[in-house]
């Protein structure tokens, strides 16, 4: 075991696939000789030369295209797109190719390929630097979405996402990469040294894709969040003193529907929570899911915190970021209703 | 009333529309004598005048003639004649069972037999093809059998692609032939990254990818110039110009200048090509692959051709071009050019095309009754219904499950 931030797990399962696999490659903007804007790939070029640790034009369409083309080849490429923001180039490569391959194709061509990209808000990073766009992507059948909320999960997720035949969407949320963030930002920033799940095996393991893991127990009401969203929302049901329980959904496609059930059927109320905007976005398909499941079991309509259905604000960050204050609310109200 | 704009927006014309007589005295014909044939590992710089050239062998004589002469034997030459006029009885076939309603879509490569076929026989069979939709040749040169052809048409109980695609969006991964998209381009940059695969793996096996004059405009064209030139990726990128996009003439992509020259800002050889002469298509194919396989990078070629018939079985082009144009292309027809050259060798005759012809006709004729045993579209049998959960993802997953018991029950 060793003390790893997000990004140094991250680091380590990618060196562990390609120490172990000549066929798994990463590529990317700035992934290579200097190791990744945000030093996921730091070392790898050094270690295992240029060739695997690729530089590649700034065409993001490109990039996805080049890897499907790989992928059908026999490797296993790991792409880092270097924002979510920056995927929407991709995005024909992505959902008219990569997910549908398999499947247009009689299951004669697919393509293992893991997009890894930063996600997420809470980083000074204006519209262009903040989104999350798991939603849109969760939609189209063929691609499996995941996004991890500690280094422990990152590192075992990704080796499974790496070993995976399927293509997998890696969503990391860039504000926790250094430290969990409880959503207050006027508190000095924490390291994951302190935080069990900052304690991570030096060698391989694997984390199944489609397993939601209970983060903490309680009776009252589930609440579902991933990502950053986690952290936040421990912080708010400690702060409330509600019995909740939180449920770290981990993998949205595959979605862990039996934990997410047998949890609500228990509280008999639910609240959703995401950083992406409202409209459309996955809370609504777990808002829908959880109904058809729960529906006879449920106390209160159940309730979903978001961001707001406006670009990410630069000045205004946290009056977008789904604070603490949002989720105790929304966990009060949800509760009134007896 | 609001004042009409005097605009001076410039709008690409095409050439001749359904009213007006086609002269096409403005395209410059060169001589195959004219084109010199550089080594394959030439600095694209000094060949820049390739892209805006047209490389050509066989003459109006239907002799073979200059430095790119491929000096094939008869025997391929007539296995090449032979396959350009199968897809073309094929093509011809399959277009009059859309049109009796057997087939819901068809599409022909009419006038354009030689792109691919002649391009499948410069490659070797282990080279993987990245192609479009107008490239049955390639499945013809490597010896698919057509009855799978029609089945995929039929989307049949032996349907290799399980009723999932459209008619001609065919796959065939033993033969090298990529799942067809009908997206366009988007498997142009992948082609790339299947070169690049194989240099990686440090392996000989070129990529060869095609779009047409029309897609050219698309941005994963650029991604493929880009990236192949980037990583010297062994890779031909091939743009068929068929002077067509549906209704768009080509003017409406090509910038004004050939698309071969496309490539020259990327440090890329851009070869035009004669895409009507069989051998000067073989004859740079050829070059491009021995330049790829020995590590000299992509090849952009510009294959220059005429779509004789309609885009699809949706369309009709005597409502947006002249109905004389095919009749008045100056490269004419390449069967009939092939055709013509080995006569001139003494290597064929009329009576044995004629009766080569028949063989072809009554050969599909009976494919196709055979693929009709295995079903049809409208009247099945088809794959079963609980396949289309399948191949989405490598195992099924809980949530598919679920949806394909509640199908099978017909309820919720």
């Amino acid at each position: 075991m060793s003390k790893m931030n997000m990004v140094q797990a991250i680091n380590s399962a990618l060196d562990i696939k390609m120490s172990q696999d000549p066929c798994v490659l990463v590529m990317g903007e700035d992934v290579g000789f200097f190791g990744g804007v945000f030093r996921c790939t730091e070392g790898l070029y050094q270690k295992h030369g240029p060739h695997r640790s690729l530089d590649m034009p700034i065409a993001e369409g490109g990039i996805i295209a080049t890897a499907i083309g790989m992928g059908v080849n026999g490797l296993r490429p790991v792409v880092e797109i270097q924002f979510a923001d920056y995927i929407y180039p991709a995005f024909d490569q992505i959902v008219s190719e990569l997910a549908r391959l398999r499947h247009r194709s009689g299951g004669e061509f697919w393509a293992p390929v893991t997009i890894r990209t930063p996600c997420g808000g809470g980083i000074r990073g204006g519209q262009t630097h903040s989104q999350s766009p798991e939603g849109i992507f969760t939609h189209v059948c063929g691609l499996k979405t995941v996004m991890p909320s500690n280094p422990y999960d990152a590192k075992g997720l990704l080796i499974s996402a790496i070993e995976d035949d399927d293509p997998v969407l890696f969503f990391e949320p860039k504000r926790i990469y250094n430290g969990p963030f409880d959503g207050d930002h006027n508190k000095p920033s924490v390291s994951w040294a302190n935080h069990p799940l900052g304690e991570v095996p030096e060698e391989h393991y694997s984390i199944p894709i489609g397993q939601a893991t209970i983060s903490q127990a309680g009776n009252d009401v589930t609440v579902l969040a991933y990502g950053t969203m986690v952290h936040v929302a421990a912080a708010a049901i400690k702060q409330s003193g509600i019995d909740a329980e939180l449920i770290d959904l981990r993998s949205l496609v595959p979605l862990d529907l039996n934990t997410i059930a047998n949890s609500v059927k228990k509280t008999g109320r639910c609240v959703v929570i995401h950083e992406a905007t409202r409209t459309g976005g996955y809370g609504a398909e777990l808002v829908a899911e959880v109904q058809e499941e729960c529906f006879w079991h449920l106390l209160a309509p159940i309730e979903r915190v978001t961001g707001w259905d406006t670009p990410y604000p630069h000045a205004f960050e946290w009056e977008y970021f789904p604070s603490q204050e949002r989720i105790i609310e929304a966990l009060q109200r949800t509760l009134e209703n007896r | 009333m609001a004042q009409e704009f005097t605009s001076r927006l410039h709008i690409p014309k095409a050439p001749f529309r359904p009213d007006e007589e086609p002269d096409f005295s403005y395209l410059d014909i060169p001589s195959p004598e004219s084109s010199s044939k550089p080594e394959p590992l030439i600095d694209p710089n000094a060949i820049r005048h390739m892209a805006y050239g047209l490389v050509r062998v066989l003459d109006d004589d239907h002799k073979a003639k200059g430095e790119w002469h491929p000096q094939l034997s008869a025997d391929k030459l007539r296995f090449g004649l032979k396959k350009m006029m199968h897809v073309r009885a094929f093509d011809d076939r399959m277009f009059a069972m859309q049109r009796q309603g057997k087939l819901c879509f068809y599409l022909k490569c009419t006038g354009e037999e030689a792109v691919a076929v002649a391009q499948a026989m410069a490659l070797d069979q282990q080279d993987m093809c990245f192609p479009t939709y107008r490239q049955q040749g390639l499945l013809f040169a490597r010896g698919y059998p057509v009855v799978d052809m029609m089945c995929q048409c039929l989307s049949n109980s032996r349907d290799n692609l399980k009723g999932r695609q459209l008619p001609v969006l065919y796959s065939w991964k033993e033969g090298g032939f990529f799942t067809v998209s009908g997206n366009l381009a988007t498997q142009y940059c992948q082609a790339v990254g299947w070169a690049m695969a194989s240099a990686y793996k440090g392996e000989d096996h070129i990529a060869a990818a095609w779009v047409g004059d029309g897609s050219t405009a698309e941005a994963d064209v650029y991604h493929a110039l880009q990236f192949s030139s980037t990583y010297q990726a062994p890779v031909i990128l091939n743009v068929v110009n068929n002077q067509w996009a549906i209704s768009t003439p080509q003017s409406f992509a090509s910038a004004g200048t050939t698309f071969a020259a496309r490539s020259l800002g990327f440090h890329i050889p851009g070869i035009r090509v004669d895409g009507n002469d069989f051998l000067a298509v073989y004859a740079v194919t050829q070059w491009a692959a021995q330049r790829a396989r020995n590590g000299g990078g992509p090849t952009f070629i510009e294959l220059f051709t005429y779509r004789v018939a309609s885009h699809s079985t949706s369309d009709n082009p005597d409502a947006y071009r002249s109905p004389k144009e095919a009749e008045l292309w100056p490269l004419g027809d390449p069967i009939t050019r092939l055709k013509n050259h080995l006569i001139s060798l003494g290597e064929w005759s009329e009576e044995q095309h004629l009766a080569l012809q028949q063989e072809l006709k009554e050969s599909v004729t009976a494919d196709w009754q055979e693929a009709l045993s295995y079903g049809s579209l409208e009247e099945g049998p088809h794959w079963p219904l609980s396949s289309m959960f399948d191949d989405v993802f490598k195992e099924l997953p809980q949530h598919l499950q679920i949806q394909r018991q509640k199908m099978e029950h017909g309820h919720e």
